[in-house]
């Protein structure tokens, strides 16, 4: 079976954010870029899926020359080769489905994963607008998957608790953090992905219907009171958090 | 053409989540200064308290009745989808719950609708609508707008207050349907083991690493539970395992904005501080007074946590019996 992975590259999560000169963009000066973390737990389960029922593992990414980088280490961790859909302007998320829709369905693939969330605009929705493009069936925010013939069981977490899905292929699963334990690359893994190819084409063209007017910093937060270093300032917090904040 | 707003209402178990009438009262806010229809639609089995959406400004809910509707399925977007082409609905709004933000891109491009979600702001400027939302975890936010004639807007939930408009009870149109087509459905819903989410609460009580070990998580279920809040993790004690993942709260875990979250032998690290620095008011126990957490806490105490939790526990309920 061939199964696709989608990846995005994003701002480190420890990466301070300024916004950039045009106020629509961050300053990216100094930011180093990564792999999505939540697409490690969708490679992760790919190629353990891969590694019970054969097949091939494909990484997808829209982006610019960039996201070579997170693909490569993609590649390092297992996947076996990847498409890069060029695109060097901002796409909103149905623009990067789109385009994502278009290859998986060229591919002819029916399974494909997708992190639950990208750490950049956190939208976590590129995955079910991918799905419902593609008439797939969709199972977010995963955190266990399981494939018998064509027949899926997940658990999806929800408030709470989480809901076991009972689903079939073809299917878009999005990886939540324990889903499984995303392998380090190996050393072998990172040289043989020097030789890996990373075939680019054109992302498919799309119709842009969200438009970002400004971007800004949230108001900071001012510090507050340290009102002392041990139990004796317990009576002022309590009295506080009662009179002032008035939230007990 | 003119404007005409659906409101999605979300049910769980028979019971209106919180988070629908805080999206019922903006919705109907919004379409008074839209100057537009506004409606509800809710899907479920059985529904007990569905007309209290009369009280946040919704007249109407139109309610799709089916026992298979009682738990979340592929159903749920094509019945919301079709029943919204039907009646030209061109606003869409829901909240970010688990349950909306699955379903509100599906219905986005059934509805060939430009989406925002997990907005934390709007307002009418004209003929548009400008939503705020965060992005890179809070670091940021944006500001944008649709620009297709069909809208899709998820709310984040616990920022816009619900309080009630001397509305009357909605009236509930009931349709019962007759055959629902999943091909996707929960099937059974596993609770976790904690009682309040704190995607939900509005007090949450987190701990850190700085509690040392698993058992003393025992003082903070303690104070949690004195307060009717949900308990919270830092990943370095999720990673640890001392706490289930779906305690953890930042950048991967939860993003919350309780009334009041108070973290205990965290440090404050900015991938912690990403899911939490939106809670209304802050409270750091941490016995270093240099820690990080302690510039977006409102109140601070720089002691040990062994020392100063046991004391809050026993001042609240002091407090609490007076
Ligand atoms: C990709 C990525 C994603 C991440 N996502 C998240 C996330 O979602 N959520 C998250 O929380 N972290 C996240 N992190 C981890 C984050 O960087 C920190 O490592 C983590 O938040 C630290 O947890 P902590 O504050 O409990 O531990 P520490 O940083 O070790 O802090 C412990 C604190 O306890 C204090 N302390 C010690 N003893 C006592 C005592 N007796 N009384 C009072 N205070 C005491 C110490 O002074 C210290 O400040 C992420 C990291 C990465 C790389
Ligand atoms: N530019 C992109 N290229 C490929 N996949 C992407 C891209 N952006 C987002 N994704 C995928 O969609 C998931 C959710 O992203 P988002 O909806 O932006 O939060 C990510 O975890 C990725 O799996």
């Amino acid at each position: 079976m061939k199964i696709a992975v989608c990846v995005s590259h994003v701002p480190d999560t420890a990466a301070k954010i300024m916004v950039g000169a045009d106020g629509k963009k961050i300053d990216s000066n100094g930011v180093a870029f990564v792999l999505n973390p939540y697409d490690e737990y969708a490679i992760e389960e790919a190629l353990k899926l891969k590694e019970k029922t054969g097949g091939e593992v494909i990484a997808i990414s829209v982006g610019g020359e960039a996201n070579k980088e997170s693909i490569r280490k993609a590649l390092a961790m297992g996947i076996d080769s990847a498409v890069l859909l060029r695109e060097d302007d901002d796409r909103d998320s149905s623009g990067i489905a789109t385009a994502l829709a278009d290859e998986i369905k060229a591919q002819e693939i029916e399974l494909v994963f997708f992190g639950k969330q990208s750490v950049d605009f956190d939208n976590s929705i590129t995955g079910q607008l991918t799905a419902e493009i593609l008439g797939y069936n969709c199972v977010s925010v995963a955190v266990a998957f399981s494939l018998e013939g064509n027949e899926i069981t997940a658990e999806r977490e929800i408030e709470g608790g989480r809901e076991v899905i009972k689903t079939s292929l073809p299917a878009v699963i999005t990886a939540q953090k324990g889903l499984n334990e995303p392998r380090y690359a190996s050393l072998k893994g990172i040289m043989s992905a020097k030789k890996k190819v990373i075939e680019e084409k054109t992302a498919a063209p799309y119709i842009k219907n969200v438009e970002l007017i400004s971007m800004k910093k949230p108001a900071s937060k001012q510090a507050g009171r340290i009102l002392g270093s041990d139990a004796s300032a317990v009576p002022e917090l309590v009295n506080l958090l009662r009179t002032e904040a008035k939230v007990i | 053409m003119a404007n005409n707003i659906l409101v999605f209402i979300e049910q769980r178990n028979g019971q209106i989540k919180k988070a629908s009438y805080e999206a019922a009262k903006v919705a109907s806010e919004l379409a008074q200064k839209l100057n537009c229809g506004v409606h509800a639609i809710l899907l479920g089995s059985a529904v007990a308290d569905a007309a209290n959406v009369g009280l946040y400004g919704i007249n109407k809910v139109t309610f799709f009745q089916n026992e298979n509707l009682l738990n979340y399925s592929s159903a749920y977007a094509d019945i919301v989808s079709q029943y919204a082409a039907e009646n030209n609905f061109n606003i869409l709004i829901l909240s970010n719950t688990s349950l909306g933000k699955d379903i509100a891109p599906k219905l986005a491009i059934k509805a060939n609708a430009g989406i925002a979600v997990d907005c934390i702001d709007l307002k009418v400027d004209g003929e548009d609508i400008v939503l705020t939302r965060p992005v890179y975890a809070g670091k940021a936010l944006i500001d944008v707008k649709i620009t297709s004639e069909n809208k899709v807007i998820t709310l984040r939930p616990n920022v816009f207050n619900p309080g009630e408009v001397n509305g009357a009870p909605a009236e509930i149109e009931t349709k019962p349907i007759a055959e629902v087509s999943d091909k996707c459905r929960a099937v059974e819903i596993k609770k976790a083991e904690g009682k309040i989410d704190v995607a939900e609460a509005d007090i949450i009580v987190s701990g850190g690493r700085g509690l040392k070990a698993p058992e003393n998580f025992k003082m903070i279920a303690d104070l949690a539970d004195l307060l009717g809040a949900a308990q919270g993790a830092s990943r370095a004690a999720v990673d640890a395992g001392w706490r289930p993942h779906s305690e953890q709260v930042g950048q991967t875990g939860k993003t919350v904005s309780p009334s009041l979250y108070i973290a205990i032998g965290i440090s404050g690290a900015i991938q912690h501080m990403a899911g939490m620095r939106s809670s209304k008011y802050i409270v750091a126990i941490n016995k270093d007074k240099d820690a990080p957490i302690f510039q977006v806490a409102d109140y601070g105490i720089a002691g040990d946590a062994f020392e100063v939790v046991p004391a809050l526990i026993e001042e609240i309920k002091k407090v609490k019996s007076e």
